[in-house]
Parts: C-alpha cells; structure tokens; sequence
C-alpha cells in the first residue's frame, strides 16, 4: 500500500530529523517566505499607489496585473532563466542556479498577486476613507500606509494567497535551480525527482511534510488574524 | 469638564465666499448658482428637503469637492478646518490611537500629542474608553470620538454634516453641547441638519436650500418667524415640497 508507506516515509523522515530533508524543506521556506517578503514589500505600496492615483494607461495596467497573476511558473522561470543566463544581460551576476535566482523567479510570481489583490482591498476601504482623510488633510503618499494598516486584516489573506503560489509551484525554481542536491533542492523539485526515479513512498513523503507546512502556516496566519479582528471589530 | 484644553483665543477667522457656485454632477446640475458668505463666529444651519444639496454645499465649502462653475475661497488666510460626518469614519485602531493619529497628522510634536489626545477624550467623556477599539462604540460614542478629533485639530471652522441623524436623543445632546463648546471657543460653524428643533436651538443664522439653489440667507430670528420665500414658508410648516 504506496499511501500507508507513504504516510510511514514521512513520519520516519521527519522523526529522524534526517539532515538532508531538513535542508530541503528549510530551504523551501527560506526561498518561498524570501520571495513573499519581498513580493509584499513591493507589492503592497504598489496595489496601494495604484488604488490611490488615477493616470493614462491605469486600467491596462490593472488588467495587465490582474492577468500576471495566471503567469505560467515555468515561464516565469523561463524570463529569469534568459535574464540570468551566462549570455543574458544579467549573465555576469552569476546567480543562476542558485537560491537567489529562485526568489527573484517567485517575486515574479508572487508580485501580481500581492500587488492586484491589495490594489481591490484598498480601493474599497479608501471609497469609504477618502473624505474624511481629505478633511484631516493627508495628502495621497500618506493616505497609504494609513489605508494598508487598516485593510491589515484582509491583506493577510493576500499574503497568504502569494505564500501558496510560492510555495507550490516548481516551474520556476526547477529552472532557474536546477535542482541541485543540497545547493537548490526544494520541496517540490524533490518531489518531481523522486516521482521521476519511482520512489513514490519518498514523494508523497514530501508531498506531506509541504502540506503540513503550508497548513502551519496559514493556521497561524488565520488564528493572528482572526484574534485581532475580534479586538478590533 | 476639564479645561487643560482652554485654547489660545482663535484669531479672527477670515471669510470664506461661495461665488455663483454650480456643481455638475453626470450632466445633472446639483448645485446652481449659489452665493454665500460666512464671516465672524457664527452658527450657521443649513436647512432643506432631502436632496436639496445640502451636503454637497458643505462639501464645496470644506474643499473635498471642487465646483464645476464659480468659485469657493477665503477672503485672507485660510483657517484650520474639520469636518464631523453624518457616520463618523474612524480607523481600526483603538479610541486613544485615533485621536492620536489625528494630532500626528496635524504636525503636533510627539510629547504633546498623548496628554491633548486624553484631556479631549475626557472632555467628551470618552476616558473610560481609551483603550477600546473605536469601531466597536457605540453610534453616539463613535460620533463623540470624532468631535473629539475635531476639537484636537482647533479648528477655525468647523463642518458638521448631518451629525444627529443617527443618534439617540442623549447623544444628540451631546453633540449640540460639543457644538456650543467650538463656538465658545471662537470656531466657524456651518451644520446641517433635517432637525427643524435643532436648528432653533442652535442657530445664529440660517441658510435654506431647495432644488439646489440657495434661497434664503438670513438670521435665524428672522428665518423662523418670517421667512421670505413660500418654499422656506412650507418647509416650516412641514409641508412636503420638492
């Protein structure tokens, strides 16, 4: 029975803290919870600024973000792949194959959907702000921490969505990593390998481990969340 | 009441002019043709049948609209204004931060903020409730918070739109007071309201609007007891007009 040994594989693996899993999965975290900080800390000002300011060109760029949020992983990958690449302008840095080139590949991910999803929360809340911010006299760029701060609720969710994208996908990190055991093995490029070679008790083993992990870290996410909303209404 | 927040007696607060102000809204004129000036420290109600344009008039002269036509502006420096809505917009932080992000805004020096920001909240009896989330008060609390607000500001003129429509009738006397304690202290009012006996009460002068057009602009004595147009007439008596 693959799923009995399967669920066994995982148990075992985590109970015996075996080192090369545990470099996989802090791995993992560390490209995908990189990439979300990063995607945040661009995107929330982003999704904000593009609530706030009306300008030539803001609807197709809103549709523009909007449809980067379907971005295939793999063409993502693909984009930083020709970026990075010996021959790519950005060959010389020589990051391909390595974490950083796999952040930078689920920034492009993750960044359309920060950025879209804050740009509707904030949108809503400034249609109900916007007199009385106006009359306290703040101007726009001000307006924006002020309106991030009170959609905090909601944009927990969006951040949450863009941790998932992230720590799902394995079209991009596959090649802009390659999978390079102990340098840029993550979860899901594991999984991929391990499918490939047959070793389905050792893939589903990880399937588990990333699911509990996502899991762990939206239960948290939810239960801040949810634990502030009761305090603040 | 306390009186840590006796404020520096106001200078006089320059005049501000509405001048043959139309406001256009989808091709729909809201607003023709209305000219007003409010000077001294005065009271002044705004009174009118629903849709008369009597938030839109408040709007203009606050500045949070522009008008499509003539023009809104302060015959010498323009004072600090606040504006208390109909439903008070507070932020999602506590009653305290509120008040405190007000002062931040204004530009008032850190160490000063915390000491103005609780003498206001217990000015309007608020002091209990410091610490509560103030989306989570009650009608009358939340519209007290934003009086609150606005005396922190030291307004020149303040704007009130509208803001008993909601309230008991304890908090309706709550803010009448808060009306007179910015008036004590030298502030402009211009307020709003469909409350005929509100009006009386606190009227110095009154401005009666009807289809978007200004009709009457006269002391409230006058207003009351002989208005001069036949729509101003009907109104008093409780006529519906449109």
């Amino acid at each position: 029975m693959p799923h009995d040994s399967a669920l066994a594989t995982a148990v075992a693996l985590i109970l015996a803290g075996d080192p090369a899993l545990l470099d996989i999965v802090a791995l993992s975290l560390r490209v995908s919870l990189g990439a979300v900080l990063i995607a945040a800390l661009l995107g929330l000002p982003l999704g904000a600024a593009l609530a706030l300011w009306r300008f030539p060109g803001r609807g197709a760029l809103i549709v523009a973000l909007n449809a980067l949020m379907g971005l295939p992983p793999v063409v993502a990958g693909l984009s930083v792949y020709l970026l990075l690449s010996r021959a790519g302008p950005l060959g010389e840095l020589g990051l391909l194959f390595t974490p950083t080139a796999m952040v930078v590949a689920q920034v492009m991910l993750v960044l359309p959907i920060i950025a879209a999803l804050t740009r509707q929360q904030v949108e809503a809340l400034h249609d109900e702000y916007r007199e009385q911010l106006r009359s306290l006299g703040l101007s726009r760029p001000r307006m924006i921490p002020t309106l991030l701060w009170d959609a905090r609720f909601g944009l927990i969710t969006v951040i949450l969505a863009g941790f998932g994208r992230a720590s799902a996908e394995v079209g991009a990190v596959m090649i802009v990593g390659g999978n390079i055991d102990g340098v840029t093995r993550v979860m899901t490029t594991a999984i991929v390998l391990e499918t490939s070679k047959g070793d389905l008790p050792l893939a589903l083993g990880l399937g588990i481990v990333l699911l509990g992990l996502v899991a762990l870290v939206n239960a948290g996410a939810h239960l801040i969340g949810e634990a502030a909303r009761r305090r603040l209404g | 009441m306390n009186t840590m927040l006796q404020a520096p007696a106001l200078t006089a607060v320059a005049p501000l002019a509405l001048e043959a102000v139309d406001f256009v809204h989808r091709g729909q004129p809201l607003l023709s043709d209305v000219s007003l000036r409010l000077a001294d420290c005065r009271r002044t109600l705004v009174l009118g049948p629903n849709g008369a344009g009597k938030s839109l008039l408040m709007r203009l002269a606050h500045g949070l609209l522009a008008p499509s036509q003539g023009r809104v502006h302060w015959e010498g420096a323009a004072p600090r204004q606040a504006m208390v809505f109909q439903h008070p917009v507070l932020l999602k932080r506590s009653a305290l931060d509120n008040l405190l992000y007000a002062l931040a805004v204004a530009g008032t020096p850190w160490r000063h903020r915390r000491p103005l920001a609780r003498a206001a909240l217990a000015r309007f009896g608020l002091a209990a409730l410091a610490r509560r989330p103030a989306r989570v008060l009650s009608g009358g609390e939340q519209q007290r918070l934003a009086l609150a607000r606005a005396w922190l500001l030291e307004p020149g003129m303040l704007f009130l739109d509208e803001p008993t429509s909601s309230l008991d009738p304890a908090a309706i006397k709550a803010v009448e007071a808060a009306v007179d304690d910015f008036h004590r202290r030298g502030t402009r009012i211009l307020m709003s309201t469909h409350d005929l006996h509100q009006a009386r009460r606190l009227a110095d002068e009154v401005v009666f609007l009807c289809g978007g057009r200004l009709l009457e602009h006269a002391p409230a004595e006058r207003f009351f007891t002989a208005p001069d147009t036949p729509e101003a007439a009907a109104f008093l008596r409780g006529e519906l007009i449109d």
